[in-house]
């Protein structure tokens, strides 16, 4: 039975092999060498160039801000959805995921439309005599284009992980006299974590690597790591520091990845 | 109290995720063909995407690409997910790397380094290699979407049906598939969701004449987002959601029906 | 029953796809690469209806993103539309071939003048036949500013703060202050350079974004006073709203110029002529320039514009020998490239 379920793997490594390593392999080699093709540790080291690392570090603040703010938002509605007395939950998670279904930069154009000086939220709130709302061009622009474009991913694991936990086990809690806070706390919340963790990595990923999100909610006035790597590509047309710079990106999120995983409480099952 | 604040945070939430999209509907009703300005109310837009070939085409390859991606990505991840499940920590250790190996990759990197995988494998660029592109990048978001569910079902009821006399493939598919099967189809919406709106990957993987909705509308950007993209987003949009509304309720009467037989019986 | 229904899917999907591969065009056809919505379809429907050859119609976004598809050879263009400095590029890593004039007959359409500004990029006219050209210049909101603009030094003057959109793109952004203080704008002068960089810098606080092609929507929705653009989009703009002027400042400024190239892997030379040709005839280029709004460097094509106001448009047709400090950007070589990235990138990470 066990080497059977080995089987289903096979599929999946040979695909990983060929279109994930491979590829990966080509990133290192073009990460390592300069344009003559000799050996360097200069494309990883032009991380520390100071631009670099003030665009790393903002980066990961507002990665990190937006990670928040998308799990305080998406808990309390995965719970409240997922304990609603709603029968076709279900289909009020499509509700929210179905936004994604317009294209993205479509949706974030929209969002310049409705937060311009001249944008329709301005409009609102002028006719009904409140002050103007003045974020597009500023990072909290950015974190609201974040928030909206990557939502989803958080609410649908932590939903899928929440309803799955068996009624049985909270009315036990329950009847041994636990209250709803205490419940919360020591049964529903651990047994959601995995979702959660599935969340904030499809949630903190994205954010830490988006260019366009800050180049058009942000007015380009705020280089992200993600624009100094695409710009490397696109505009310099260089490949090598281009792939350096990604390799340094990826190792940073590993590491961030691996300290989530201590916080796990299956200790290393999911990671 | 409690059920009317609730109430009032799903509102929120739902105004936030639907602000834009009911912009761009707005939108694709403006006369004006600039986003900036409102030029009177009009249905030309919907008359003129239909005789657009372009779009039209671009339309028929995005929808078979995501549907044949999410399906492909679907079974192969789902497969791997489970499999993964029941490894030991070392051979899963690889494939947790590798699968949040496309997810930590910028999408340029990603995408580049695939162009010169076909490219070094003399591939012909076109409608395959844009799905095996896809197919790749969608994978991941099925194995943690589906990893999750598998890691709360509960072992012991598999191995019951096994002592039972159950096969394994059979007691997979009527003790654990059920369990994870929400897992499985958030992955294939999910996979779809990503394909839909890839650009860059889709860029350096496509060959001359293949065209996405997304490589459509970003090389419109220059000159301008053309307002049948916007009815073309607005038709989409309304068709899932009037499809998700009768999916979601033919099969609630369906399942009326059988818990009234339950009762009688 | 819901599980065979899957598997069924699945096969016949899997057999469609490989019909996808199978199917292939036959017969004559030309594999066209330009700038997204750079052409009037029509045009596209009346070559195939007059020659017989299919075209194959793909687009870019920036030359940048051109560039690494035609050079890796992942697929085989005929013709390409890059810009000036690029095509330089492509001629400088061997990528173009050389064209046949005496197979593009309807070059003659073409202003000599323009084939004379194409010798900065491509001495010789060897490689390349102008499509589309331009200057860059100021955009203003003629209700939203004091008096006429003629100057860049208006994008450093305190009372326009937050109103002002500058070009997110390296050479365009450097392009502005080099010119300001009458330096070239392809200069490799570290000095020079370096001055320009902490111009930039002194303006950041002032600038509402840095936006590619947002400039004509912001502008158009009366957002930003001042904005630098290309000269083709002046033209639209002001439709839309006739507040705005567009003015090429008097220090001088860049002139750009697309044209046609065929790269050296085209597999459809004579149908890449045959092309060419055709987009060199007056009626098919005066069709693209009302379609598009780009200035065309066809005279037989401005010749047949019915609308005086644009024949004569001080915009589209600027009398060049006004503007004695236009230049196109040249290629400056890897190193020239990595200096100006390397700048700019201080410029936007402040």
């Amino acid at each position: 039975m066990k080497n059977k379920k080995h089987l289903l793997s096979f599929p999946y490594l040979f695909w990983s092999a060929g279109f994930i390593l491979i590829p990966l392999c080509m990133i290192f080699f073009y990460g390592f060498t300069d344009k003559q093709l000799h050996f360097t540790f200069e494309n990883v080291a032009s991380v520390a160039e100071p631009e670099n690392v003030k665009a790393l570090l903002i980066s990961i603040l507002l990665a990190l801000i937006s990670t928040a703010i998308c799990v305080l938002l998406a808990y309390p509605l995965a719970l409240i959805l997922s304990r609603s007395a709603i029968k076709n939950s279900g289909f009020m998670i499509f509700v929210f995921i179905l936004p994604m279904w317009m294209n993205f930069l479509l949706r974030t154009l929209a969002w310049q439309t409705l937060l311009e000086k001249n944008g329709v939220i301005n409009m609102i709130l002028s006719f009904l005599h409140l002050p103007n709302l003045n974020i597009i061009n500023t990072p909290y622009a950015i974190i609201l284009g974040m928030v909206y474009n990557f939502l989803p991913f958080m609410i649908l694991p932590i939903y899928n992980a929440l309803v799955k936990i068996d009624p049985n086990v909270i009315n036990a809690a329950r009847d041994l006299g636990a209250n709803g806070l205490q419940t919360f706390l020591y049964v529903i919340f651990p047994l959601s974590i995995p979702g959660l963790i599935s969340g904030i990595t499809m949630v903190s990923v994205p954010a830490l690597t988006t260019f366009v999100i800050s180049d058009m909610l942000g007015g380009g006035k705020i280089l992200l790591i993600g624009n100094v790597i695409e710009q490397e590509f696109k505009q310099a047309n260089n490949w090598h520091v281009g792939s350096g710079l990604s390799i340094v990106l990826m190792l940073f999120i590993l590491l961030a990845m691996g300290l989530t995983a201590k916080y796990d409480k299956e200790g290393g099952s999911y990671f | 109290m409690r059920s009317v604040c609730k109430k009032l945070y799903i509102a929120f939430i739902l105004l936030l995720l639907y602000a834009p999209i009911i912009t761009l509907v707005v939108l694709s009703f403006n006369a004006s063909k600039t986003r900036a300005k409102w030029g009177g109310f009009t249905m030309k837009w919907y008359g003129s995407l239909f005789k657009n070939e372009q779009i039209m085409g671009a339309l028929y390859t995005t929808l078979l690409l995501a549907i044949l991606s999410a399906l492909i990505a679907t079974l192969i991840g789902t497969a791997a997910a489970i499999a993964m499940n029941g490894m030991q920590a070392k051979a899963r250790m690889y494939f947790t790397a590798v699968t949040n190996i496309p997810m930590l990759n910028a999408d340029i990197v990603t995408g580049i380094s695939l162009m010169l995988l076909f490219l070094a494998f003399d591939a012909v660029f076109g409608f395959k290699t844009v799905l095996l592109a896809h197919i790749t990048f969608n994978i991941p978001y099925v194995i943690l979407s589906v990893l999750p569910k598998l890691k709360q079902t509960n072992r012991s009821v598999y191995e019951a049906a096994l002592d039972l006399g159950a096969t394994p493939v059979y007691a997979f598919f009527k003790v654990v598939f059920p369990d994870i099967l929400p897992g499985v189809l958030s992955g294939f919406f999910l996979s779809f969701t990503m394909s839909l709106d890839d650009f860059i990957i889709t860029h350096f993987s496509k060959g001359p004449g293949l065209d996405t909705l997304s490589t459509k509308i970003y090389t419109e950007v220059k000159k301008g987002i053309k307002p049948e993209m916007y009815a073309l987003s607005t038709l989409m949009f309304m068709t899932v959601l009037v499809l998700i509304v009768l999916v979601n309720y033919i099969p609630d009467a369906g399942s009326k029906l059988q818990k009234e037989k339950a009762l009688k019986e | 029953m819901m599980r065979k229904g899957l598997l069924f899917a699945v096969c016949a999907l899997a057999l469609s796809l490989c019909g996808c591969g199978a199917v292939s065009g036959s017969g004559e056809e030309v594999v066209v690469y330009n700038w997204g919505e750079y052409i009037d379809p029509d045009v596209l429907t009346a070559f195939e209806e007059e020659t017989g050859i299919h075209v194959v119609y793909d687009e870019f976004e920036t030359n940048e993103i051109m560039y690494p598809k035609v050079e890796s050879g992942a697929s085989a263009y005929d013709v390409i539309c890059p810009s000036d400095y690029m095509i330089e590029k492509m001629i400088a890593n061997d990528l173009l071939q050389e064209i046949h004039w005496e197979n593009i007959p309807n070059v003659s359409n073409i202003d000599p003048q323009y084939m004379n500004e194409s010798e900065q990029f491509d001495p010789g006219n060897k490689y390349s036949i102008p499509y589309c050209w331009g200057t860059v210049g100021i955009l203003y909101n003629k209700t939203m500013v004091n008096g006429p603009i003629d100057s860049w030094s208006v994008l450093w003057d305190e009372q326009y703060k937050d109103s002002i959109l500058m070009q997110d793109s390296v050479r365009d952004a450097f392009m502005v202050p080099l010119k300001w203080k009458g330096h070239s704008l392809n200069t490799m002068d570290e000095g020079e350079l370096a001055e320009a960089r902490d111009l930039l810098i002194e303006q950041k606080p002032l600038v509402q974004a840095y936006v590619v092609d947002q400039v004509r929507d912001k502008m158009i929705g009366n957002e930003a006073a001042i904005g630098v653009i290309y000269s083709g989009e002046a033209i639209y703009t002001q439709r839309e709203n006739p507040d705005l002027e567009y003015v090429i400042p008097k220090e001088g400024s860049n002139v750009w110029i697309d044209s046609w190239v065929i790269p050296k892997n085209a597999p459809h030379v004579a149908n890449a002529e045959k092309f060419i040709d055709y987009m060199c005839r007056a009626d098919v280029a005066l069709k693209n320039f009302e379609f598009i709004t780009y200035s065309t460097p066809n005279k037989a094509a401005r010749e047949l514009i019915e609308d005086e106001d644009i024949k004569n448009s001080p915009i589209a047709f600027p009398d060049l020998s006004l503007y004695p400090n236009l230049e196109t950007y040249l290629y400056l070589g890897d190193d020239g490239d990595a200096l100006y990235n390397e700048y700019w990138k201080e410029v936007k990470s402040h």
